[in-house]
C-alpha cells in the first residue's frame, strides 16, 4: 500500500485506492480474497494503468466504453402520435402502429430529429446531412413488430467528443479535464416493458414505452475506471438537461447506460470484453465498472479466460452476474427500413428555396439557438464572481443552486467569494441533510441575503449568523433581524461595557495573565473565549482581542 | 440495379464459386428461363446448423426435406442476380429514395384505445398482454419427426 501511495501523483489513483478498500468488504462471489495486493492497479492522468506491484507482474490496462440510451423529451413518440409519459395505465399510450398492427406505417416526429441535432451539436459531432433508417430484427414479447427501427448504416451524427472534469484524490482542490470520443449518435425506437411473473411462468407486456424516441450515444473505449465513467455520464446528463433534449433521469429510465469492460497488458491487443447491463444510477455505474475490472483481472490472473458475454449488475451484492437467456451471438439481420426515405438535414447554405418551412430542419438555425452548455456556464461563473472552479462545479451539480447563488449576490453587499462559502458549506449541507432540493429550501435567497447583510454590517458575529440561519431553517417566517432581536444575538456596540467585561476576565484569570505576559500568546485565546461566554457570543472576537492585548500591555 | 445479398452465413453452408463464370450486363427478357447457374458441379447442401440458425432467426419451419429443397432452389434462383455487373453502382434500397421524408409535428393525436388493442389478444390480465416467459427454445431440427421422415 505504501508503494501505491507514492505512485499516486494524479488521475484517479486515489479513488482507486479507496475503491479497493471498499471492495475488500464486499461479499464477492466465491471464497477467495477479492483483492491481490501485488496486482494493485492505478489509473494515472494519462489514462492508462500502472502497476504498483512489488512482485513486478505485468500491469493491466482497463478499457471502458459506454453505450448510452437517452429517452428524447417530446410530447409524442418517434414514429407515431401516442403520448410519451412515465407511469400511465398499462397500454393506454399505445397507437395501432406501436402495437404493430398490420397496415400501419411510421411517420417521423420532427421534434425528435431536432433533439438529436441539438445533442450532436453540443457534443461537437459531424452531422450527416443524409442519414438512413434500418430494421434490427429479434424476437421478444415487448417488441411487437419483431424488429426495431434504428440507424445502423448511416446514423444522424458521428465523431464527437464529451469533455468532463474529474477531481483528483476526492479533495475538490484539483480538477482535471478529460475527453471521451463519441463514435456516433443515432435515433431509434424504445421497446415496451416486460414484467416477469416467474411463479406462473408468464410475462406481462405493457407497450406504453414501445416506440418512444431514443438517442443512442456510442462512446469510444477511452475511459479506464468507474470514476471516469461516472463523471462522463454525469456531465452528459447535465448537458442533456440543459439542452432539454432529454430529462435524463436514470431512476425513471430516461437515461440507460451499458458498460463494455475489458483489460489487457500494455502493448497487447484489447482483451475480450463483457457487457454490463442493469445499471440504475451513476453511483452503481462506478461500482459495476470497478467490480468488473477487478473480476477480469482476478480471473485472468488465475489463468482463466473472459467470455464475451452479457452480465447484469446486482446492486445488492455489488457484483456482476452472467445474464440468462443469451444464446450465443445475436444475428440481427439488419435491412434498410423500406417505409422511410433518407432523412435530409439542411444548413444555411443548402436550404431549399421553396420548401414548406415545417418540413425543413436547418442545422445552423438550431446551432444559433443552443443554450450555454454547463462548461461554458461554469467558466462564466468563475470569471464573473471570482470563485474557484471547484465551487462552480458544485454550483452546477445541484439544480437551481447557481441561480440561488447569483440571486443572493445581487441582493447583498458581501463579496461573492464570501457568499459562496455560505451557499456551499451552510445552505447546501442543510439541504442535503433534509433531502431537499434548492427549490424546496425554507430559506429563500432574499432571507439569506438579508442575513448576510447583517453580518457584513458587523451587527452580528459570524457565530451568531450561523445560529440565525439555523432558526430561519425552521421556516417560521421570521426575518433575520427579528430572529436576532428575539435571541439577543446582536453584537455589543457599547465599547465601555465590553472593556469592563474584558477587565473582569483579566482580573479573574491571574495564572493565564502571567502566562501571557511571560510570552505564551496562545493562552490569549482562552481569555477571548471567556469574554465570549460572558457576552453570550455577542462580542466581536477581533475587537475583544485588541482590547485584551491593550489592557495586558498596560 | 438492386443486388440482393443473402448474407454471409448462407455462403458458409452453401459454397459458391468466387465469381460467376459469365458476367454480362444486358437485357433480360421477362420470360427468360435461367440456364444452369454458374456454380460448382456439385451442389452443396445447406447444412443442418444453418437451417437451425435460420429457423431460430426467422421462426420459419422447414418441416421436411421437401421444404429444404425448395429453399435450395430459391437460393439458386436468386443467385442469378450475380450475373449483373454492379461495379461502381450505388445500391438502392427503396424506390422512395428521392422522396422527402415527411416530418410530423410533435402533437399527441393517438392512443387511449386500450380496449380495442386488447380485443385480439388471446390472454390478458388487468390490461396487460400476457406472453410466455422469455424466448422459448425451439426443438432442434434433427429431433423433429417430420424432418427425419422427409429426409429418407
Amino acid at each position: 500500500m505504501a508503494a501505491m501511495a507514492t505512485m499516486v501523483a494524479a488521475g484517479c489513483g486515489g479513488v482507486w485506492c479507496r475503491a479497493r478498500q471498499r471492495c475488500a468488504r464486499w461479499p464477492g462471489p466465491g471464497s477467495r480474497p477479492f483483492l491481490r495486493a501485488q496486482r494493485a492497479v492505478v489509473c494515472n492522468a494519462r489514462g492508462g494503468a500502472v502497476s504498483a506491484g512489488k512482485s513486478g507482474l505485468a500491469p493491466w490496462i482497463p478499457v471502458v466504453g459506454l453505450e448510452i440510451h437517452a429517452q428524447i423529451s417530446s410530447n409524442s413518440k418517434l414514429f407515431s402520435g401516442s403520448r410519451v409519459q412515465f407511469a400511465a395505465p398499462p397500454n393506454s399510450l399505445v397507437s395501432f402502429f406501436d402495437a404493430s398492427l398490420p397496415g400501419t406505417l411510421p411517420v417521423l416526429n420532427r421534434r425528435c430529429v431536432e433533439a438529436a441535432v441539438m445533442t450532436a451539436l453540443a457534443l461537437n459531432c459531424r452531422i450527416n446531412k443524409k442519414s438512413l433508417f434500418d430494421r434490427k430484427h429479434y424476437f421478444y414479447a415487448d417488441l411487437p413488430a419483431g424488429y426495431q427501427i434504428t440507424q445502423q448504416r448511416v446514423p444522424i451524427a458521428v465523431n464527437g467528443s464529451l469533455s468532463y472534469s474529474l477531481c483528483i484524490d476526492n479533495k475538490m482542490s484539483q480538477m482535471v479535464t478529460k475527453t471521451v470520443r463519441i463514435k456516433q449518435i443515432q435515433l431509434e425506437q424504445d421497446s415496451g416493458k416486460s414484467l416477469h411473473d416467474d411463479t406462473r411462468s408468464q410475462t406481462f407486456v405493457d407497450l406504453n414505452r414501445a416506440g418512444v424516441g431514443l438517442m443512442e450515444l456510442v462512446m469510444e473505449p477511452d475511459m479506464c475506471c468507474g470514476e471516469e465513467a461516472a463523471a462522463a455520464v454525469r456531465e452528459l446528463q447535465l448537458i442533456l438537461q440543459t439542452l432539454g433534449s432529454s430529462q435524463a433521469v436514470m431512476a425513471e429510465g430516461q437515461l440507460r447506460v451499458d458498460a463494455n469492460v475489458s483489460v489487457h497488458h500494455p502493448g497487447e491487443p484489447y482483451g475480450v470484453r463483457t457487457e454490463v447491463k442493469n445499471i440504475n444510477s451513476i453511483r452503481f455505474l462506478a461500482k459495476a465498472v470497478d467490480y468488473e475490472i477487478q473480476r477480469q483481472i482476478q480471473e485472468l490472473g488465475n489463468g482463466g479466460t473472459i467470455l464475451n458475454e452479457t452480465r447484469a449488475f446486482d446492486s445488492k451484492l455489488g457484483c456482476t452476474v452472467p445474464m440468462r437467456d443469451k444464446e450465443g451471438k445475436q444475428d440481427y439481420r439488419f435491412m434498410p427500413e423500406p417505409n422511410l426515405p433518407p432523412l435530409i438535414l439542411y444548413d444555411a447554405k443548402s436550404l431549399p428555396a421553396n420548401m414548406n418551412h415545417q418540413q425543413v430542419i436547418n442545422i445552423d438555425w438550431i446551432h444559433e439557438r443552443l443554450p450555454d452548455l454547463p462548461s461554458v456556464k461554469r467558466e462564466k461563473l468563475v470569471e464573473q464572481y471570482g470563485i474557484l472552479p471547484e465551487h462552480s462545479f458544485t454550483l452546477l451539480s445541484e439544480d437551481g443552486l447557481a441561480e440561488f447563488f447569483e440571486s443572493v449576490v445581487k441582493q447583498t453587499q458581501m463579496k461573492p467569494k464570501k457568499v459562496i462559502g455560505w451557499i456551499l458549506n451552510d445552505l447546501l449541507s442543510y439541504l442535503k441533510q433534509h433531502s431537499l432540493t434548492v427549490k424546496e429550501s425554507p430559506v429563500s435567497s432574499f432571507l439569506l441575503a438579508d442575513l448576510l447583510n447583517l453580518l457584513e454590517k458587523k451587527e452580528i458575529s459570524s457565530t451568531a449568523a450561523k445560529r440565525v440561519l439555523a432558526e430561519l431553517w425552521k421556516g417560521e417566517g421570521k426575518t433575520p433581524l427579528e430572529t436576532v432581536k428575539e435571541h439577543k444575538l446582536e453584537l455589543l456596540q457599547d465599547q465601555k461595557e465590553l472593556e469592563q467585561i474584558c477587565q473582569a476576565v483579566i482580573d479573574g484569570q491571574e495564572n493565564e495573565v502571567m502566562a501571557i505576559k511571560a510570552g505564551n500568546r496562545k493562552v490569549l485565546n482562552k481569555l477571548i473565549g471567556l469574554v465570549q461566554k460572558k457576552t453570550q457570543g455577542r462580542s466581536n472576537p477581533v475587537l475583544v482581542k485588541q482590547l485584551l492585548e491593550k489592557k495586558l500591555s498596560e | 440495379m438492386r443486388v440482393l445479398s443473402l448474407g454471409r452465413w448462407l455462403r458458409a453452408g452453401l459454397v459458391l464459386p468466387g465469381g460467376p463464370a459469365s458476367r454480362h450486363s444486358g437485357d433480360r427478357h421477362s420470360g427468360h428461363r435461367p440456364q444452369a447457374p454458374p456454380q460448382g458441379p456439385a451442389q452443396q447442401k445447406v447444412s443442418v446448423e444453418v437451417l437451425e440458425h435460420l429457423e431460430q432467426l426467422a421462426l420459419v419451419d422447414f418441416r421436411d426435406s421437401e421444404g429444404v429443397e425448395r429453399l435450395q432452389k430459391a437460393i439458386q434462383f436468386a443467385d442469378q442476380l450475380h450475373e449483373v455487373n454492379t461495379d461502381g453502382v450505388e445500391p438502392m434500397d427503396s424506390v422512395l429514395e428521392d422522396r422527402c421524408l415527411y416530418l410530423r409535428e410533435d402533437d399527441v393525436t393517438e392512443g387511449n384505445c386500450t380496449k380495442e388493442l386488447l380485443e385480439n389478444a388471446r390472454e390478458t390480465v388487468e390490461e396487460y398482454f400476457v406472453a410466455p416467459p422469455g424466448n422459448i427454445p425451439l426443438v432442434k431440427l434433427e429431433e423433429q419427426k417430420t424432418y427425419l421422415q422427409g429426409s429418407k
